[in-house]
């Protein structure tokens, strides 16, 4: 009774990506791979991509902290605000971007006045939309190694002298990599594939915050095999790190 | 550098309020049954767990105002807690580092206290690497390493093996003598804690019922705790000269002395017979045996009656005896025997 329905849902799942596979351009795969947008696009992605984990761990690292191991009133409350992104639509959070930094937001309009910055439409306004995006997996699963973590450790340190801070770097840090790693690649995953929130609060200008899903996306429509190559390479990112975090972090028994 | 302190924590259902006083070189050992309280003190002296109240001083400077970072302690942990992801070498450096010694130093440092506990040839190796007893010797190492003024030690040798941990015993002995700060140390086991300190402080509930040096604690016992940590026999009564009256149980002992009093023999002194022996000899009394177990090369007669006590015989005893559970016995004990002390 569950095996029909379970193969059903498997071929559910894989037949699309079956799909791309079989329908790609495969003798002029590399040809197109290297037309300079599709480079473009590529390039793009990455720095974005990787900016914006780079900012979300600036930022998330000392967050998820704050809510394991900081005990303050409304926690779990701002457990709860930090996941909102995570079920948000992308496109929701892409308006709410624009209304709170755009030329006429809250702070874009003191941004702009004060510093004469303007943050959507340009690739700086990529990085925020996938930043907003991609932290909260960054955020939960770093909170998560901490949660695990001994903390008997860092008490250890603090006994040998050691300020927080010299705690957190020395011994934290070095304890909770893995989960750190992880969430790092995770939030970098989520940042590459970003689409919604990207393109309602960066546009889609070549270039500049044209990124590979936006450019898939494009491509769709004028150049469908384009489009498969860029998917490939999507797919192909995604399958990799899949990979790279199930051989290390998330190895199920 | 003598600590002085009195600890109080208050928890539901539990507090501790002890008085603390150690001179410098002295050892101190903390000896309790579990949940006694005694690693909450331990943790309350490094700062790590809140005092509700008391104050701790050490060399007349107040201690319990400062965070953990700041006091001058160093503390070895039940289970080491050696950071898994530094060298023992870079464990050692932690505390000088800390301290803001510059890396080399703090390396060079690390690696003559290495040296000093003999573990110079395993300096790369990783936490992980080591084994029970070369890691209790590497966080001694470390927490020697940031020259405490107050050493503290949470059940130093628990967490090994029987073999190794008769080594390390010894060791750790000669490296406390070397050290000439205060020492407070946490153990349940009286062996570790008789080898190991100079003083023994009792603590039950969250309160030091008996304090002394090891000679005085093992011969004078005052609590059944102690009593049967130590191996004695135990039981309070009112003395008058060199009698002491326990229950309905009159007891002569070597000792004279009067008013409530304490009466301690060892299971060895106890004697069965079958049968009332002839020429009644004193401090006789009839017994139930509650139960016979094995006692190193002895056996060990648990008896019931007027009072409860412990015999130890030979196996041989007890085949003569042909000693079983619930039969009904006269056991005897003699006055020289028999040690009255003041409750």
């Amino acid at each position: 009774m569950l095996v029909l329905p379970a193969v059903a849902g498997l071929v559910f799942l894989v037949l699309p990506l079956a799909g791309l596979l079989i329908r790609a351009p495969w003798p002029t795969l590399l040809e197109r791979l290297a037309e300079p947008q599709v480079l473009e696009a590529l390039r793009l992605s990455l720095v974005c991509a990787s900016v914006a984990t780079a900012v979300c761990l600036l930022l998330g690292v000392p967050l998820a902290w704050l809510l394991a191991r900081v005990d303050f009133p409304g926690r779990r409350l701002v457990r709860a605000l930090v996941t909102v992104p995570l079920v948000l639509p992308p496109v929701v959070g892409g308006v709410a971007l624009l209304l709170v930094l755009g030329r006429r937001g809250l702070v874009g309009q003191w941004l702009e006045a004060t510093f004469g910055i303007t943050l959507p439409f340009t690739t700086a306004g990529v990085i925020i939309a996938e930043a907003f995006v991609a932290m909260p997996f960054l955020v939960i699963s770093v909170e998560g190694a901490l949660r695990g973590a001994d903390q008997r450790f860092e008490e250890a340190a603090a006994t040998l002298g050691a300020s927080r801070w010299t705690v957190f770097r020395r011994v934290t840090l070095p304890m909770i990599m893995p989960g750190v790693v992880a969430g790092a690649v995770l939030c970098w995953a989520r940042a590459l594939g970003e689409f919604g929130a990207t393109i309602t609060f960066a546009g889609n200008f070549p270039g500049t915050t044209r990124t590979m899903p936006l450019a898939v996306y494009l491509a769709l429509e004028t150049e469908p095999e384009a489009a498969i190559v860029l998917s490939l390479v999507l797919l192909a990112v995604s399958v990799i790190i899949l990979a790279s975090l199930r051989d290390r972090w998330v190895s199920s028994p | 550098m003598t600590l002085h302190a009195r600890l109080v924590v208050t928890r539901p259902a539990f507090t501790l309020d002890i008085d603390l006083r150690v001179e410098p070189g002295e050892v101190v050992a903390l000896l309790g049954p579990n949940g006694a309280g005694k690693t909450t003190a331990l943790r309350a002296l490094a700062g790590l767990t809140r005092m509700s109240g008391g104050q701790i001083g050490l060399r007349g400077r107040p201690l319990h105002t400062l965070p953990a970072e700041s006091r001058p302690i160093g503390m070895v942990f039940q289970d080491y807690l050696l950071f898994p992801h530094l060298s023992a070498l870079d464990n050692v450096a932690f505390g000088p580092r800390c301290q803001g010694v510059p890396k080399t130093e703090a390396r060079r440092a690390a690696a003559a206290l290495l040296e000093r506990v003999g573990l110079a040839g395993r300096a790369a190796a990783k936490p992980r690497q080591l084994s029970g007893g070369q890691a209790q010797r590497v966080a001694l190492a470390r927490a020697l390493a940031v020259r405490p003024e107050l050493l503290l030690l949470d059940e130093p040798l628990a967490a090994l093996d029987a073999h190794t941990r008769l080594e390390v015993r010894s060791q750790l002995r000669r490296h406390l003598n070397d050290f000439d700060g205060v020492t407070v140390l946490v153990t349940h086991d009286p062996l570790d804690a008789m080898v190991l300190a100079d003083r023994l402080i009792v603590i039950e509930n969250g309160a030091i019922v008996q304090q002394g040096t090891p000679g005085e604690v093992a011969r004078r016992p005052r609590t059944d705790y102690v009593a049967r940590l130590v191996g004695l026999n135990l039981y309070r009564g009112l003395a008058d000269g060199t009698q002491v009256k326990v229950d309905e149980l009159l007891f002569s002992t070597a000792d004279s002395l009067d008013g409530p009093a304490f009466v301690a023999f060892a299971p060895a002194a106890v004697a069965l017979y079958r049968s009332r022996p002839d020429g009644s000899p004193r401090n006789l009394w009839q017994a139930t045996i509650d139960g016979i177990e094995r006692h190193g090369d002895n056996v060990r007669v648990h008896l019931d009656g007027p009072i409860a006590a412990f015999a130890d015989i030979t196996p041989a005893a007890v085949a003569d005896l042909d000693l079983t559970p619930g039969q009904r016995i006269w056991a005897s004990v003699k006055a020289t025997e028999t040690h009255a002390y003041p409750a």
